[in-house]
């Protein structure tokens, strides 16, 4: 019996995936940086994928991707990951080529690329974090910035007669013919984080079946930039942000041969 | 057209289809490109002849995304090319600062234009500063070769290859309209590799080997400063051991040209009337525009009277060549920006200057 219960008790339930290096995280409180990273890594374990795989890292906190996950990384100019991916899956198609990028970085100077990486089908994955606000250079206004919300550039709350409305990449990269997925996650609470790794893992899923382009808009927090605590970061996610960028499925294709 | 049918031919070709033909012969299976006047036979070319031998064409939505397309290539270790001009060339200097900061091989074609802004269509060498100045930020280099006939268009553009290899750096073909354009026999000679082409650092998925990244930020304690250096180191390599020129007729040269692409093919024929009226002139012709010959230079500067510089710009190369001798009291300079000196103009400018009457 005591064996037993020792068994029961050192189960490992729960443990690091191979692809995630064990090392401090340098980012903010309550940012969720770590737990995207974590998802993406738990993926690639998944489908075995660690020593095929090429991630493209863009410009911003996104950056220090390559600190954390234990694949090959390139780092592209800001905006231009989806460009730098198309180059490495161009030349390497039997490999995984994902891009890890903020709204800054994929909704505002890198509008143009990841437009057309979607409309070519491009086989890639986009992991998109949009947090609304650019948070290394310091808390500015991004298109992804709430309307109402004060940035360090936006001091008396972004106005959509000056600076128009927050911009819905998900909805917008799900109309194009060459999306094969497009979904909005957020990781606030357990349940949000169950349906996300599920998002990831489809469109992986996707790029493996050779579908097409595949992205996930991951909801996000900048406690830092947005002056506030991380509790109360988590509940902005659950609250303004999912009610204005709704979580969801917008796209997913069902067989590689459309049209 | 396979590399094996390209060895060793006598073919009549456009200077923009020679750069494709000694790309595909150097082993390049991967072009992308935007179209612009007057490079678009390049991406035509490549479009309808790399399918079939296995390579890959993809037009890009802007020169923007061209250069990243490239990076993303050049970052898994293939041997990759763009052609632009001017203006697409501007707007690839992002991509090109990135790819030096990050040490990526890749060859760049710059047909270039004439003008600021949308300038104009003619040939011009008005981007030579951008091109051996270094046109992004940051104060990188790179090699530029500056081919002035078909055969240099194909054998410039493999040797272009394997500087770009041997340094981890962009290279630039930097030809124009007329080089371009123009039609010549040349001798398609086989491609003999001059650098290992293994590339252990390329990013191909980490089996058997701890990860690897290619990167240019570096943020921790003084790296970008080690970085600096060794990008330097590179540059005074390239100094040291990449310098190509021609000599022509400079053999007791008194009026020594210094001109390089179109120009430099121009006054050849200038130089030959020159010298059947029995004018001591010649040519030192930069094949590297930068690493500059700049003792070369200084040399004929000190041997001969006058150097006259031609450019079809204002005086670009005008700068290298002040600063490469003390002589400045020889120097001349004959200038056309956005168009071609005629040989009769050039030959008036020798005779003036050799104290012939008009």
């Amino acid at each position: 019996m005591k064996t037993e219960t020792r068994e029961r008790f050192t189960k490992q339930a729960f443990a690091r995936p191979k692809s995630l290096v064990d090392v401090k995280t340098h980012f903010c409180p309550g940012c969720h940086h770590g737990i995207a990273h974590r998802i993406v890594a738990e993926a690639i374990d998944l489908y075995g994928l660690r020593e095929k795989t090429i991630g493209v890292a863009c410009v911003g906190c996104s950056v220090f991707l390559y600190d954390y996950i234990d694949v090959d990384v390139a780092e592209a100019p800001h905006g231009r990951a989806p460009a730098v991916a198309t180059g490495v899956k161009r030349a390497q198609p039997d490999k995984f080529v994902f891009t890890y990028q903020g709204d800054g970085d994929l909704a505002a100077i890198g509008t143009s690329e990841v437009v057309h990486a979607a409309n070519r089908g491009e086989n890639i994955t986009v992991i998109f974090v949009n947090n609304t606000t650019y948070g290394m250079t310091g808390g500015q206004m991004a298109p992804t910035t709430m309307l109402g919300q004060k940035t360090s550039t936006s001091p008396y709350g972004r106005d959509f007669r000056k600076d128009g409305y927050p911009i819905k990449m998900a909805e917008l990269l799900a109309t194009l013919e060459g999306t094969a997925y497009s979904a909005r996650v957020a990781t606030s609470t357990p349940a949000q984080i169950r349906k996300a790794k599920e998002a990831v893992r489809k469109a992986f899923d996707m790029q493996l079946k050779e579908m097409g382009f595949s992205i996930v808009e991951f909801l996000s927090t900048c406690p830092t930039n947005w002056g506030m605590k991380p509790v109360d970061a988590q509940k902005r996610v659950s609250g303004e942000m999912s009610e204005y960028f709704p979580l969801g499925v917008y796209k997913e294709r069902k067989q590689a041969d459309f049209l | 057209m396979s590399l094996a049918e390209t060895a060793s031919r006598r073919l009549l070709m456009k200077g923009n289809e020679a750069i494709c033909l000694g790309a595909i012969a150097a082993g390049c299976r991967f072009y992308y490109g935007y179209p612009i006047t007057p490079q678009n036979d390049i991406p035509e070319y490549m479009s309808a002849h790399l399918p079939p031998i296995g390579g890959t064409f993809l037009q890009a939505e802007s020169e923007v995304a061209t250069i990243n397309f490239i990076l993303g290539t050049a970052a898994s270790g293939k041997r990759v090319m763009t052609s632009s001009s001017g203006p697409g060339i501007s707007l690839m200097q992002e991509g090109l600062s990135y790819m030096a900061g990050s040490e990526l091989p890749a060859v760049i074609v710059n047909i270039s234009r004439s003008g600021p802004g949308l300038g104009g269509i003619a040939p011009s060498q008005g981007d030579y500063l951008q091109a051996v100045k270094c046109g992004g930020h940051g104060g990188y280099k790179m090699p530029v070769l500056a081919p002035h006939s078909v055969q240099e268009m194909y054998s410039l553009t493999m040797l272009a290859f394997d500087l770009a290899d041997k340094y981890r750096t962009p290279a630039m073909i930097l030809g124009d309209a007329i080089v371009g354009q123009m039609k010549e026999p040349f001798e398609a000679v086989p491609y003999v590799p001059t650098v290992p082409l293994d590339k252990p650092w390329a990013l191909t998925g980490c089996a058997g080997r701890h990860r690897q990244n290619v990167k240019s930020l570096y943020l921790k304690d003084n790296a970008i400063e080690v970085h600096n250096w060794k990008l330097h180191r590179k540059y005074l390599q390239m100094q040291a051991e990449e310098v190509r020129f021609e000599e022509y007729h400079l053999e007791g040269a008194k009026i020594a040209i210094v001109a390089f692409g179109t120009a430099a093919r121009v006054s050849k024929t200038a130089i030959q009337w020159a010298r059947k009226e029995g004018i001591a002139a010649g040519m030192l012709r930069p094949v590297t525009v930068f690493p500059f010959p700049a003792a070369q230079v200084d040399a004929v500067a000190k041997r001969g009277d006058v150097v006259l510089v031609i450019e079809m710009n204002t005086g670009q190369m005008l700068e290298d060549v002040r600063v490469s001798t003390t002589c400045h009291d020889k120097i001349r300079f004959l200038g056309k920006p956005c168009a071609m000196p005629t040989p009769e103009e050039i030959h008036r400018e020798i005779r003036k200057l050799a104290g012939r009457a008009e």
